[in-house]
């Protein structure tokens, strides 16, 4: 029983207990049933345009451009769908197969809220219950977003176990799974986990990359020279990269959380720091130690403090398609600064790891080049710990 | 070296799960002697993992526990060396794949083998992905172990096919730890393996009291506790060996009057 279509080159898999098994066998024929299927996609689409608000804007950042004094710096606006991130693509996609699939019930992780709330918003609008795990450091550092999932009509579980951030409440999700799975669907919310969900999650983000290219050959008559998006588990970069990896003139950079640095203990740089391991249900990189028990990460940017990667990041990182390199938190909280007062945008500080790269990449390119830096995020969640980093003591 | 299927041949298995290292490895060793001494038949020894997604509290408490004393899977393999002078009964490591994939699997399984260890169980390895670890399983002679869920349905014609040592039937949909009553049709699921291997089945998760114990060997070949252990040790820490002692008596003392 071999399983080809699990495996990104050495990486992905299905390592999962047992009991989980035929739960994602169902879903993997489910998923293989509907993603050719017309009405399933007609609903989908509709769903992105008319309630997510997609087609996403794809916009020139002038100012930022002519600053840096290189290349052509384009923003691919996640940042204004409904829910304020890329997160609701996928969810959308989940919880419109899982409705097909007969179930009546969500169950999410989340670190820094945004796929909480995504799938919140999901199970509220076709009515299904929500329950949402989050380690319970985050509940406390993210409190308005788990007042939002609540407002919702979600459950939040507070996650004790472990370091109590995202990587508990991903196996405090696949734990609650394995106790309720004949109506419960686990909306995971990035291209990790087991197979099928890096593929699944990966097919709906893709959207990103799809749109990146038609808004290119129609504003540039060609195709980018280098995409930038932020790596935690990977979702939005793999929904930036996918539809350009055959396209070999076009580099594609992930940016990953480097915390306080990657010489440092306290980093989330997963490929810079980790090594090949078998967790959360797949092979792929993970920051561990030499007995492979995992390490726990760290960054300011709750979305990306997590010790594992996707595997289709790792197969690409392997391969050389891909080139992925570590942002440290001042960094990225400069980045912030910078597009807030540039450009009037103020992303994600996980967003703002891939515009600390863009600011480093562009000036040594011509004028003649474009970049894409996808902005996965808004920041206003983000805007009371930046400012706790900046020695201001303000709380929501 | 000591044979899984020893544990089995002189009536219904009782078969007990221990955390090393919690509190202390010489806990654990005083705790696996009690255990053997009082007639459990196999000994599941659980290396800690930092996150261990089969687990419920109790266990998951356990692993934290003795990774803060300072267990690693070096002074695992010392320490089974150590314990193997007189435990002669069947030993089997119960982890995470990342423990033995990060150690190196061909390593691993060698020390496996030159210590006296006789299975692998690997909660998050599933029939699909045993290719990563049952080839060097076997060139060790070191069992690797499957397991069968209530969620199986028509994969376990195709697990007990295959299977080898024995064959760890999970009672009850989530993760372990102790419940009130056990709802799964174990006999069906026996019968279903029965169809294709003679290999023993013994029941685990959830199971705490005697009567449980007793119902569910009484149905298969053996009954294996993890959290209702785990928890003297939680309760009385390094003043453990002594109730393990007692509480194994007491389970393999049930499953004997089964007819």
């Amino acid at each position: 029983m071999s399983n080809p279509n699990g495996r990104f080159g050495i990486h992905g898999g299905q390592y999962i207990p047992e009991t989980l098994m035929n739960a994602v066998i169902e879903l993997e024929n489910a998923y293989n049933h509907y993603k050719n299927d017309p009405e399933f996609n007609r609903e989908l689409s509709e769903l992105f345009n008319e309630y997510a608000g997609r087609p996403s804007r794809l916009y020139y950042a002038e100012k930022m451009s002519k600053d840096l004094g290189g290349a052509k710096i384009y923003l691919k606006r996640e940042d204004l769908n409904h829910t304020g991130a890329h997160k609701i693509n996928n969810v959308l996609g989940q919880a419109l197969l899982a409705k097909k699939m007969g179930k009546t019930r969500l169950i999410a992780e989340t670190g820094a809220g945004q796929h909480g709330v995504a799938t919140a918003t999901a199970a509220a609008l076709f009515g299904m219950e929500c329950v949402v795990f989050m380690g319970e450091e985050d509940t406390i550092r993210q409190a308005l977003n788990v007042y939002r999932m609540r407002l919702l009509g979600a459950t939040v579980v507070p996650v004790k176990t472990g370091t109590a951030t995202l990587k508990d409440a991903v196996s405090e999700a696949m734990r609650e799974w394995t106790s309720r799975i004949a109506d419960t669907h686990y909306c995971l919310g990035s291209v990790m986990g087991p197979h099928p969900f890096p593929t699944i999650v990966r097919d709906f983000q893709a959207v990103i990359s799809k749109e990146i290219k038609e808004q290119m050959l129609a504003k540039e008559g060609r195709l980018p020279d280098a995409v930038i998006a932020c790596v935690g588990g990977g979702s939005n970069a793999i929904g930036s990269f996918y539809n350009f990896i055959e396209d070999k003139g076009v580099r594609l950079i992930g940016c990953e959380a480097a915390g306080r640095g990657i010489d440092t203990w306290e980093t989330a740089a997963t490929i810079s720091t980790g090594k090949l391991g078998i967790f959360h249900g797949m092979k792929s990189y993970f920051c561990q130690d030499e007995y492979g028990q995992i390490a726990p990460v760290y960054s300011i940017s709750a979305g990306l403090d997590y010790p594992g990667v996707g595997p289709e990041h790792a197969y690409l990182h392997d391969i050389g398609r891909a080139e992925y390199v570590a942002i440290t938190d001042e960094e990225a909280v400069c980045a912030f600064e910078y597009l807030a007062k540039t450009e009037g945008i103020i992303p994600a500080i996980e967003s703002a790891h891939a515009v600390a790269y863009a600011r480093k990449l562009a000036p040594t390119m011509s004028p003649d080049q474009t970049i894409v830096v996808t902005i996965s995020g808004r920041g206003d969640k983000d805007c009371a710990a930046i400012a706790r980093y900046r020695g201001e003591d303000i709380h929501e | 070296m000591s044979n899984i299927a020893d544990a089995f041949d002189h009536g219904k298995a009782f078969i007990a799960f221990i955390t090393c290292g919690d509190p202390d490895l010489a806990t654990t060793a005083a705790a696996v002697r009690e255990a053997a001494a009082n007639g459990a038949d196999l000994i599941e020894l659980g290396i800690p993992f930092s996150d261990p997604t089969a687990e419920g509290p109790v266990i998951q408490e356990a692993n934290v526990r003795a990774l803060a004393g300072g267990v690693t899977t070096d002074k695992v393999f010392e320490f089974v060396r150590e314990l193997r002078r007189d435990v002669t009964i069947p030993l089997v490591f119960m982890t995470y794949a990342n423990v033995v994939f990060s150690y190196g699997s061909e390593r691993f399984l060698a020390r496996c083998r030159e210590v006296g260890i006789d299975g692998l169980i690997l909660p998050d390895v599933p029939f699909e992905e045993r290719e990563e670890f049952l080839p060097v399983c076997r060139e060790c002679g070191v069992k690797f172990i499957s397991l069968i869920a209530p969620t199986s349905s028509d994969r376990i014609a195709m697990i007990a096919k295959e299977a080898e040592g024995f064959l760890y039937i999970v009672s009850s949909l989530g993760v372990t730890g102790t419940r009130g009553e056990i709802s799964t049709d174990i006999a069906s699921i026996v019968a279903e393996v029965r169809k294709n291997t003679d290999i023993p089945c013994a029941v685990g998760f959830g199971i705490s009291k005697p009567e449980q114990a007793r119902a569910m060997a009484s149905v298969s070949d053996g009954a294996i506790v993890g959290s209702a252990i785990v928890k003297l040790l939680a309760q009385y820490g390094k003043d453990a060996p002594t109730y393990v002692g007692e509480y194994v008596k007491s389970m393999k003392d049930a499953m004997k009057t089964i007819g």
